[in-house]
This record gives C-alpha cells, structure tokens and sequence, in this order.
C-alpha cells in the first residue's frame, strides 16, 4: 500500500517533468522559428486582428465593470475612516498595476487561448499540420511563430485600452453615483499615478500574451484522438493559461514592485 | 531506369513502447515506377509513409529520397528534399481556413515562392486535371463532396510537378465508381508527370489499378513483393490469403475469435 502511493507520487513527479520538459522544448523551438525568416507577415496581420481587434468587446466590458465596482467597493471601504478621496488613486493604481493585465489576460486565455487550441488541435488530428509538412512548410513558422508574436504585441495594447476604459468606470460611478466632485477625481486619478504603474502592467500583459498563446499552440500541437482530444487540449489551454497568468502574476508584481 | 532509387528503405525499425510496427524493412521505388505496398490494418503502413516524409523518426536503419538520406536531418533540408514530392491523404487533409485553390497553390506560393495571380492559375489548370471547374476555385473545402475533396487534394499533390507523389488510402471511404475515378486520376497524372509513386491501400482492386508493383507488408516487414499482374498467381500463402480475404492462413489478425 505504501509502495503503491510513493510509486504514484513517483509517476505523478515524471509525467510533470516529461510535460515541462516537452514544454521547453517547444517554447525553445518556436522563439527560434519567431527569429528566423521566413516570417508569414499576412498570417501575423490575421492573427493580430482576431486576438486584438476582435477581443476588444470582451476586454473593453470586463474593464469598465471593474473599473465601476472598484470605485463602488473603495468608496465603501475608504470612507471608514474618511478616506474618500483615495478612491480614485486606488482605482487607477489598482487597475493599471494589477487588474487590467490580469483580468484582461484571463479573458483572452478563455476567448482566444480556447480558440487557437481548438484550431491548431483540430489540424492536427485532420492531419493539416502534416499536409504542411509534406508542403516543405515548417508548422511553427507558419501555425506558431504568428501566434506568439502577436499575443505578445497585442495584450499590451488592450490592457491600455482597458485601463482607460476602467479608470472611465470608476469616474463615471464617483461621479454620477457616488456624488464626487469631478475636477477633484481627475487630479486624484493623474496626481499619484506614475509612468512605472502603467509600464509595469504592459509587462505583465505582454508576458500573459505569450502565455496565453504559447498554452494554445502546445496544446493544440500535441492534441491526440480525435474530437475528443480536441476538447481535452482546449481545456488544458483555458486552465493551464490561468493557472500560469496567476503564479507569473506574482512573481512579476516581485519583480516590478520597485 | 536510373540507377538511384527515387525511395529506398534500408533495415527500417520504428516501434512504440514495445510495440513493433516496422521490423528490418526494405524498400525501393525506382525511377518511373508505381509502387503499392498493401496490407491489413496495423501493419505499420501508415508508419512507414510517415517515416519516409519524416513526419515520424525510425528508431533504427536508413531511408533515401533520390540518394539522399532524410533521417537526422536538419528541417530546412527536409524541407528541399520534400520539394520533389507530393503527397495525397487518405482524408485529403485540406487547410480548411484556406479556399480550393488556395489549398493547390499552396505549396507553390509557400515553398516555392510563387505569386498568388500565378499560383491560381497553375491551381486552376491542376483543377481541371483533375475533372473540377475553376466556379469551385473560390469554394471551401468544407463545401465539397468528399469525393470531389479528394481530387482537390489530388490537385494540390501534383501541383508543382513533383518527381515523387505518395497516396496514402486514396480510395479510402469513396463509393465504387469514385473510386474508379480516383484510380483513374491517379494513374493518369501520374504518367503525365513521369512520377515515382509509393500507394498505401489496402484495396486489392485499386492496388491492381494503379500499381506496377506490389509489396504485401506484414508485421512491419514487406513478405512479398512481384508485379502487379502476377499477384493472382505467385502462389505465396500470404497473398494468396490476403486476394481471397480469408481469415484462416499465415496472417494472423489481433482479434478475439466469437
């Protein structure tokens, strides 16, 4: 019995070691094919509008409502101790630090990360990604390299977005329902916020960006078996994405915070 | 007949785990020839091809594509040797984000460097070769028959004149008469081009079509080989249960008996 539970741990400890092992390797491979010719600039164009361009709705109201319960939930919590006028420097600090990146970040693994592994893993039981074999094509150039550049170029650029439409949340709350003087939230809002809060969420943004991407093409490259494994790599996409996004969360908040 | 070989396989071992697909197995396809390697399901017929166009790596021996090895070769070099050949998948593997003569000219536009207005006009031209108007150029693959995603697929194979073509279950799930047509075009394009062919098929009839040669694969090792036209009569135990389709004989299958 005892034997029995330590050679599970054993196996559970190899197959994570195989996977990260699998997982370098191909993270190695496809930075290597993002840097050399040839590059596939109309698929890079096509990937830049369907994670960018066409993720805009979803990043653009998830924001705002955050934007719009922080100032609420702030409000609440500062004038305790007659704290309001923090609220505005609390929301755009919280926001382009720390939500915005990662929120947005979670909602493109959901919205584009499910996506690219459904498509690139449906190519591969079709036997797609061979065809391009066969068509002196090299899959990563052509499936992943795309990808990953532009989940890393695009996150950043919507997480600015987003962090304009979400501080626009929190001043529309504070002011239309929270009754703060608008004048005074603006000054609060710029008064405090430094170049480093912005720049240091764009980080974050680029890197989850590249995770999410980087979780879409691994998963959907190496889906086995059929419509089924399809909806198993999808999965792992989706849930292996977030789990990254939340632990290189905090080691880039570690890294950033000074 | 040139003295190299267009396809030779030299002492080919390939297994997985323990399971052996292709044991010591040898292989030539000489210049101008049609060769069809039959065999029931499992007999690593799949394997070999996707050792061949390195879709899969041999555990052991040598594979040559017009005298030059394609084993441990880096993928730029792969990529040239694959430019002579061109391949037919059993399901047609068409690039189904891509339209019909998108999917012909793709390996011109991608491998070759062809401009798009050429590359459709060669994609058209391949079209017609295959018995399809140019009004289905525009069309999705997933708009086609399968029939008629089969003679696309066909059209994309012999669409850079290739020296090698490979087919892969060309009649595979088609009706009789389909069928007929594919072994046709096959045949057909094939002359016109003055290609080497290697066919896997486990349809005796279409093997008798298409096949100047035939090579009967059992556990991973070919155990007869001889002209098309003497199969009926070669008196070898093995082909002679394979053409009649009997249970009883040599070949054993990995099924339980009711």
């Amino acid at each position: 019995m005892e034997w029995n539970f330590l050679a599970t741990i054993g196996r559970v400890f190899i197959n994570f070691m195989t996977s990260v092992g699998h997982l370098t390797k191909f993270t190695g491979q496809s930075l290597r094919h993002c840097i050399i010719p040839p590059f596939y600039f109309r698929l890079f164009l096509r990937q830049l509008m369907n994670i960018g361009y066409y993720s805009l709705p979803v990043v653009g109201m998830t924001a705002l409502f955050t934007g719009m319960v922080l100032a609420l939930q702030i409000y609440v919590g500062s004038s305790r101790f007659n704290a309001e006028s923090a609220v505005a420097t609390i929301v755009v600090i919280g926001l382009t630090r720390e939500l915005a990146p990662v929120l947005s970040g979670l909602m493109i693994a959901g919205r584009v990360g499910a996506a690219i592994a459904a498509e690139i893993g449906t190519m591969r039981v079709t036997e797609q990604i061979d065809a391009l074999v066969t068509l002196s094509t090299n899959p990563f150039k052509y499936l992943v390299a795309p990808r990953l550049l532009a989940g890393l170029i695009t996150l950043p650029f919507l997480v600015l977005t987003a962090d304009i439409i979400g501080v626009s949340g929190g001043y529309l709350v504070a002011t239309e329902t929270l009754g703060m003087n608008p004048g005074n939230y603006l000054k609060s809002t710029f008064e405090f916020l430094e170049v480093r809060d912005v720049v240091s969420g764009l980080i974050k943004a680029g890197v989850f960006g590249f995770i999410v991407s980087l979780m879409g093409c691994y998963h959907g490259f190496n889906s086995t078996g059929g419509a089924q494994g399809v909806g198993r790599a999808t999965t792992n996409a989706v849930v292996s994405s977030f789990v990254l996004i939340l632990i290189s969360d905090y080691f880039l908040t570690v890294l950033l915070i000074d | 007949m040139g003295s190299t070989p267009k396809i030779e396989l030299r002492n080919v071992c390939k297994s997985f785990g323990s399971k052996v697909i292709l044991k010591d197995l040898n292989l030539t396809v000489n210049e101008g020839e049609s060769v069809v390697v039959i065999g029931s399901s499992g007999t690593g017929k799949s394997v070999m091809l996707k050792c061949i166009l390195g879709l899969l790596q041999p555990d052991s021996g040598e594979i040559f594509i017009d005298g030059q090895s394609v084993i441990d070769q880096p993928s730029h070099i792969r990529e040239k040797i694959l430019l002579k050949t061109g391949m037919l998948f059993q399901y047609a593997a068409l690039f189904d984000s891509l339209t019909v003569w998108e999917n012909v000219g793709f390996g011109l536009m991608q491998a070759h460097g062809m401009g798009r207005h050429e590359a459709k006009k060669i994609a058209i031209e391949k079209l017609g070769l295959v018995g399809l108007g140019p009004e289905l150029a525009d069309k999705n693959p997933a708009e086609l028959s399968i029939g008629m995603q089969k003679r696309v697929g066909l059209a994309r194979a012999i669409a850079a004149d290739p020296e090698i073509i490979f087919f892969d279950e060309p009649t595979t799930g088609l009706d009789p008469i389909m069928g007929d047509v594919i072994d046709s075009l096959i045949r057909d394009c094939t002359q016109r081009l003055g290609a080497s062919t290697l066919t896997i098929s486990h349809d005796m009839e279409s093997a008798q079509k298409i096949a100047d040669r035939i090579a009967l694969l059992y556990k991973g090792n070919v155990v007869w080989s001889g002209p098309a036209k003497t199969i009926e009569t070669c008196g070898n135990p093995y082909v002679e249960q394979f053409v009649r389709g009997d249970v009883d004989g040599p070949i054993k299958l990995d099924i339980l008996k009711p």
